[in-house]
C-alpha cells in the first residue's frame, strides 16, 4: 500500500527528468559541433591530422566503393567513343602526326639544353619524383574542392607535392595519411599557387575562389593580360616545380581575370603526385637506385635491344586514353602493370620513398623516355 | 511463424537500419560519382535521411545518431570539422519539435517542409562557411545543392519509406 503512491510520483519524475536529460545530451551535443568548428578554426594543424587518421582507415571502403563507378563511368565514356570512332581515328592521326614532329623539336632541344647546360655549368633543375594514383573520394558539398587519392606516406607522398594530370597541375596535397591522402583542388577557396604567364617573366598568383574558374591574383595593373595567354607555376616559393602548364585566361572582366584549368577538377579518376625535391642535386657523380643520374639526365638515343622502358608497351598498346590523355599512361591501366610505369615503389612501398618512385628531372621532358621505338612498335 | 532468435535479429537490424543508412549516405555523398561534364556538387544526403527519420520515426535516429553521422560526413567530406555535425542536429531538433506540422497525411506537406528547411541550410551554411573562411563565398553552389536535394527528396523518401515501413518491423 505504502509502495504504490511512491512509484506513482517517480513515473511521474520519471517523463520530465528523461526529457531534461535528452535536452541536456541534444544541447551538449550541439556545443560539441560548435566547439570542433572553433577548434578547427584556432588549430588546423590538428583538425587535419585526425582527420587524415580517420579517412586512412576508410579508404579501403572508400577504394572499393569507386570502383564499380569507375566502371560505369569508363563504360559511358568508351561508348561515347564507339559513336565517334572514325573521327576519333582521324583526329588522333594528325594528333600523332604534329606530336611526331614536337618529339624531335623536343629531342634537339634538350640535346642542346643539356649541351649548353654542360657548357655554362648551370644550377641543375630539382629532380622531380612521380606516384600515380586513383581518386576514391570527392569534397563533400558545396563549400570545400578537394580529394581523397589513395597514396599517402606509404607511397612516397608528403604533405605540399604537387598534384598533376595529363593535362596539368590539379592541385596539391595538403593532408598526407599512411595510404590516402587530401588533394586541395586548384580551384577550392584555400588554394593560391604561384604561376607566371607564359612566355613572359609576369609573375602573378592563382587564387581559387571555390568556382570552376580560378581568379588571377597580385597582377601588376600595368600588365596586360588577354583570353588565351597561358599559364605555367612559377616555382616561387619553392613548393611547385617551375614550367608545370596550370591554364589559360579565359575571360577579362569586372570580377577579375579569371582563368580555365587545362584538366578537369569535377571529373579526375587518376592523378600523379609529384614529389619535388627543391634541394638541387649536382649532376656528376650522384647515383641512385637506377644507376648514375647523368646518364638518365643526358639525351637518350635509343639502343635497339635496350630495353628503355619495358613496361610501357602495354601500355601504348592499349585503347584510345594514352593519346586522349597523353602524359597519363599509368592512370589508364589497372594499377597491376599501369603503376609499374610511373611509379614501382607504389606498388611495392620500399624503406625509401625518394628512391622507390621513377625519377625524372626537371618536370616535362620526362616523356622522353617513352621512347618513339617502343610507342609506335603497335603500327 | 519466425523463430524468437530470428525474430530478435530481424529487430536489431531493423533498429539500426536508419543509422546505417544515413552513414551510407554520408560515403555515396563522397565517392566521385560525378560523370563528366557534370558538375561536383550533390544533392544533401543525409540531410535527406535526418529530415525523413526525424519526422517519422526519431527514435531511431536520435541526435547522437545524427551528430556522429554529421561529424563522419565533415571528416571525410575535406569541409569544416563540426559544420555538418551542428547543422544536421539543429535540423533533428527543430523536425522533431515541429513533427506534428510535417508529418500531416498529405505527402506534399512533408516535402514542403524539406524544401523550407533544405533553403534554410544553404543559407545557414553558406553563411557559416564565409565566416569560418572569413571571406564571403558565392552562394550559387550552396542554392544549387539545396535545390538538387529538394527535387530528389521524393525519391529518396519513398527509398527510405521501403526500410522504414517493411513489414520486418512489425514481425
Amino acid at each position: 500500500m505504502a509502495g504504490r503512491p511512491s512509484s506513482a510520483r517517480m513515473i511521474r519524475l520519471a517523463g520530465p527528468l528523461k526529457l531534461l536529460t535528452q535536452r541536456f545530451a541534444f544541447l551538449s551535443l550541439l556545443a560539441l559541433s560548435l566547439g570542433l568548428l572553433a577548434l578547427g578554426r584556432a588549430d588546423p594543424q590538428m583538425m587535419e591530422r585526425g582527420r587524415a587518421y580517420i579517412v586512412d582507415t576508410s579508404a579501403p571502403v572508400l577504394a572499393m566503393l569507386a570502383r564499380p563507378i569507375e566502371a560505369v563511368r569508363g563504360a559511358i565514356v568508351e561508348g561515347q567513343l564507339l559513336l565517334s570512332l572514325y573521327e576519333q581515328n582521324q583526329a588522333l592521326r594528325d594528333e600523332n602526326q604534329r606530336l611526331r614532329d614536337w618529339q624531335t623539336a623536343a629531342r634537339r632541344l634538350e640535346q642542346e639544353n643539356v649541351a649548353l647546360r654542360t657548357l655554362l655549368t648551370l644550377r641543375p633543375e630539382p629532380r622531380t619524383a612521380v606516384v600515380a594514383a586513383r581518386v576514391i573520394a570527392d569534397g563533400g558539398g558545396p563549400f570545400v574542392r578537394t580529394l581523397v587519392i589513395d597514396a599517402g606516406v606509404d607511397a612516397g607522398v608528403e604533405d605540399g607535392n604537387v598534384v598533376v594530370d595529363g593535362s596539368g597541375v590539379v592541385g596539391r596535397i595538403t593532408a598526407a595519411g599512411l595510404n590516402s591522402s587530401r588533394v586541395l583542388l586548384l580551384t577550392d577557396l584555400n588554394s593560391r599557387v604561384p604561376v607566371r604567364i607564359e612566355g613572359s617573366r609576369q609573375r602573378a598568383v592563382l587564387a581559387g575562389d571555390n568556382s570552376d574558374r580560378p581568379r588571377l591574383a597580385f597582377l601588376p595593373a600595368t600588365v596586360k593580360v588577354r583570353p588565351g595567354d597561358r599559364l605555367v607555376t612559377s616555382g616561387d616559393g619553392g613548393l611547385f616545380p617551375s614550367g608545370l602548364p596550370v591554364g589559360v585566361v579565359d575571360a577579362v572582366g569586372a570580377d577579375g581575370i579569371r582563368v580555365r584549368t587545362w584538366s578537369t577538377l569535377e571529373a579526375l579518376e587518376f592523378i600523379r603526385v609529384v614529389r619535388y625535391d627543391a634541394r638541387p642535386l649536382s649532376l656528376d657523380g650522384i647515383e641512385d637506385e637506377d644507376g648514375p643520374v647523368q646518364r638518365r639526365i643526358a639525351p637518350k638515343s635509343p639502343v635497339p635491344g635496350q630495353p628503355v622502358a619495358p613496361p610501357v608497351t602495354p601500355i601504348a598498346a592499349a585503347p584510345p586514353e594514352p593519346l586522349v590523355d597523353q602524359a597519363l599512361p599509368a592512370s589508364a591501366m589497372p594499377p597491376a602493370n599501369g603503376a609499374a610505369l610511373a611509379n614501382p615503389g607504389a606498388v611495392a612501398p620500399q624503406a625509401q620513398p625518394a628512391g622507390s618512385t621513377t625519377t625524372t628531372t626537371g618536370g616535362d621532358p620526362a616523356d622522353g623516355s617513352l621512347d618513339p621505338e617502343v610507342i609506335d612498335r603497335p603500327e | 511463424m519466425r523463430s524468437p532468435f530470428a525474430r530478435r535479429l530481424i529487430s536489431v537490424v531493423a533498429g539500426v537500419a536508419p543509422i546505417l543508412i544515413a552513414l551510407l549516405c554520408v560515403i555515396i555523398g563522397v565517392l566521385p560519382l560525378n560523370l563528366p561534364g557534370i558538375a561536383s556538387i550533390g544533392p544533401a544526403l543525409t540531410l535527406m535521411a535526418v529530415y525523413y527519420w526525424s519526422i517519422f520515426a526519431p527514435l531511431l535516429l536520435p541526435p547522437p545518431a545524427v551528430f556522429l553521422v554529421g561529424l563522419v560526413q565533415d571528416l571525410l567530406g575535406g569541409g569544416p570539422i563540426g559544420l555538418n555535425a551542428l547543422i544536421l542536429l539543429a535540423v533533428c531538433g527543430l523536425v522533431v519539435n515541429q513533427r506534428r506540422v510535417f508529418i500531416a497525411r498529405a505527402f506534399h506537406m512533408a516535402w514542403f517542409g524539406f524544401m523550407l528547411i533544405s533553403l534554410g541550410v544553404a543559407f545557414v551554411s553558406w553563411g557559416l562557411v564565409s565566416l569560418f573562411n572569413m571571406s564571403l563565398l558565392t552562394p550559387a553552389p550552396f542554392l544549387v545543392q539545396s535545390g538538387l536535394s529538394i527535387a530528389l527528396y521524393p525519391v529518396s523518401s519513398w527509398l527510405f519509406s521501403r526500410v522504414h515501413l517493411d513489414p520486418a518491423y512489425r514481425a
